[in-house]
């Protein structure tokens, strides 16, 4: 069980916002007061660049930095050379669309991905299959909107070179069974590209046992500032790429006609990168690991059922994924639009998410106009909760005399 | 009577249950589309030198967006272009809680007054106003 009203006093969101009910975790986690300090830390004592001045400050900005990587890098396992800064999700996941294909994608090849994907997973490949004539191609979902491996086979054959799927669907809350499609992937010698933004904030991702080859993932949705996300990639993998920007701090020596390039992954982070964010994504670890991923994922588990079954009782409301396994919840007052209701749970102080969610092929394959979603984490209390159940039957209430 | 309760004000849901020209019928139209919640209208108008002559919509989204172009059809039909983009103008203005003079102009659409509480939803009461907006403007998407 974890001490919520503590943690709940290290976010001065709710100080500043005292009746605040956040359940919009899916989008960006609040972010707690160690981080905004750290941040503040290095701006106020060592804030110069990194890797270029040859003075002691410098040489302190540089350590800090380094070691925030170092420990981004021990959260998923993977190594510091694997561990590229970017701005986010969307971002990593076009840099490695754009430099992948650019060099290894033809006509006749094939993309895998999925209906389940934000759309940062779908539209780099769409764009790049329509331009190289190559094709994309979606895994059928089952009945209940899940990924699975079955009809991954059906799909999978020698002509794929990628697969980009979902870790955690961001709309549904479902796994994908990432494993058996990875090892299926590299029988053919396929890449396979994990999108993880909604993952690691909830489980333990360990990217050597998934053997995936690349994965991305922001630090906005696991207590981190905006602004930084991370590109993981296999050291191998990361080799028999080329960076897609050139400029300052990511080269060893230039010539008047070429350069040689450093080792990854400084050789994919040309400029000044976000020193400040990147400090504050590691503190933001440290509070991870101070409470511990298993005993988050287990509370919010207990939260996600508690949720569920209040809203499963109302008369009036549909839910789409009452199986999913991350805690996130969509769902509709039945006949309301998504973003009327939101309005009404907004008046209450409850912050929820209405909408396609970046995610239109969902509300497609669900054949709605966007759903409702509330997601839950660590800071969120049985009180939030029971608000935000009370406010959901009155809603149900509110809207019968209204509308119809 | 609260906040909520005077945004969804009884014209409001009269027209998002029983819409009024709505359908098209094939005159210059313009289409927006908002991603991030989904609100879809287009806006038909047929508009000679001077006069609005026939406005008409279509589309799909929450009662707030739905209304307003319910209300917008019946409000600008018949109006001088002059009147109408002084309408528009004004309704944008009553949306974002701004004081009005000539407020009898704005008819049944008085009541979006209520949107003013909801910065949120000021973009879905005004979509179907900058659809026509751009009509005026004479922009319209390719049939």
């Amino acid at each position: 069980m974890l001490k919520v009203k503590e943690i709940r006093d290290l976010f001065p969101m709710y100080k500043n916002n005292p009746n605040l009910i956040y359940l919009d975790n899916g989008a960006t986690s609040l972010t707690p007061q160690t981080v905004l300090d750290k941040m503040n830390e290095y701006y106020s004592w060592y804030g110069v660049n990194i890797h270029r001045g040859a003075y002691y400050l410098s040489y302190k900005a540089t350590e800090e930095y380094d070691k925030a990587r170092e420990k981004i890098a021990d959260f998923v396992n993977g190594d510091f050379s694997e561990i590229i800064f970017t701005k986010n999700t969307s971002n990593s996941l076009n840099m490695i669309a754009l430099m992948y294909a650019e060099k290894y994608l033809k006509a006749v090849d094939v993309v895998i991905t999925s209906e389940l994907e934000h759309h940062c997973s779908i539209l780099p490949w769409m764009k790049i299959c329509q331009r190289k004539k190559a094709e994309i191609r979606y895994i059928p979902l089952d009945d209940s909107g899940r990924i699975t491996v079955e009809n991954f086979r059906k799909v999978f054959d020698n002509n794929v070179k990628v697969v980009a799927l979902t870790y955690v669907s961001n709309v549904m809350g479902y796994i994908s069974p990432l494993r058996e499609i990875i090892s299926l992937a590299h029988q053919n010698n396929s890449v396979v590209i994990v999108d993880a933004a909604q993952g690691t904030a909830h489980f333990k991702i360990d990217v050597k046992e998934l053997d995936c080859d690349f994965m991305a993932f922001s630090a906005h949705k696991m207590l981190g500032p905006t602004g930084i996300g991370v590109l993981y990639g296999k050291k191998s993998e990361l080799l028999k790429l080329e960076p897609l920007e050139y400029g300052g701090d990511m080269n060893q020596s230039v010539s008047k006609t070429d350069v040689e390039i450093k080792a990854p992954p400084f050789r994919f982070e040309a400029g000044t990168a976000p020193i400040a964010e990147a400090l504050g994504f590691a503190q933001a670890i440290d509070l991870i690991n101070g409470i511990g991923i298993k005993n988050i994922n287990h509370y919010c588990a207990s939260l996600h059922k508690y949720a569920l079954s209040g809203l499963d009782a109302i008369e009036g409301i549909t839910l789409y994924n009452p199986a999913s396994d991350a805690p996130i919840i969509s769902f509709n007052i039945n006949g309301v639009h998504p973003h009327d209701a939101a309005t009404f749970f907004d008046e209450n102080n409850i912050c929820l998410r209405a909408g396609h969610h970046c995610a239109q092929l969902v509300s497609r394959w669900l054949k709605c106009n966007g759903t409702l979603r509330a997601s839950f984490y660590i800071y969120n209390s049985y009180q939030d909760i029971d608000r935000f159940i009370e406010a959901a039957k009155q809603a149900v209430r509110f809207f019968k005399k209204v509308i119809r | 009577m609260n906040n909520l309760e005077n945004l969804y004000r009884q014209v409001i849901i009269e027209h998002y249950n029983h819409p009024r020209n709505k359908g098209l019928k094939g005159y210059p139209q313009v289409h927006l589309y908002n991603p991030s919640c989904g609100d879809d209208i287009t806006i038909e108008a047929e508009i000679d030198t001077e006069t609005v002559k026939e406005v008409n919509f279509d589309g799909t989204g929450c009662s707030i967006c739905c209304s307003s172009a319910s209300i917008l059809t019946e409000l600008l039909k018949g109006k001088s272009i002059s009147e109408a983009q002084n309408i528009i103008n004004k309704f944008y203005m009553l949306v974002k809680g701004e004081n009005i003079t000539g407020e009898d102009e704005l008819e049944e659409a008085i009541v979006y007054r209520g949107v003013s509480k909801f910065p949120a939803r000021i973009k879905c009461a005004t979509l179907p106003w900058k659809a026509f907006e751009q009509l005026l403007d004479g922009d319209k998407n390719e049939k």
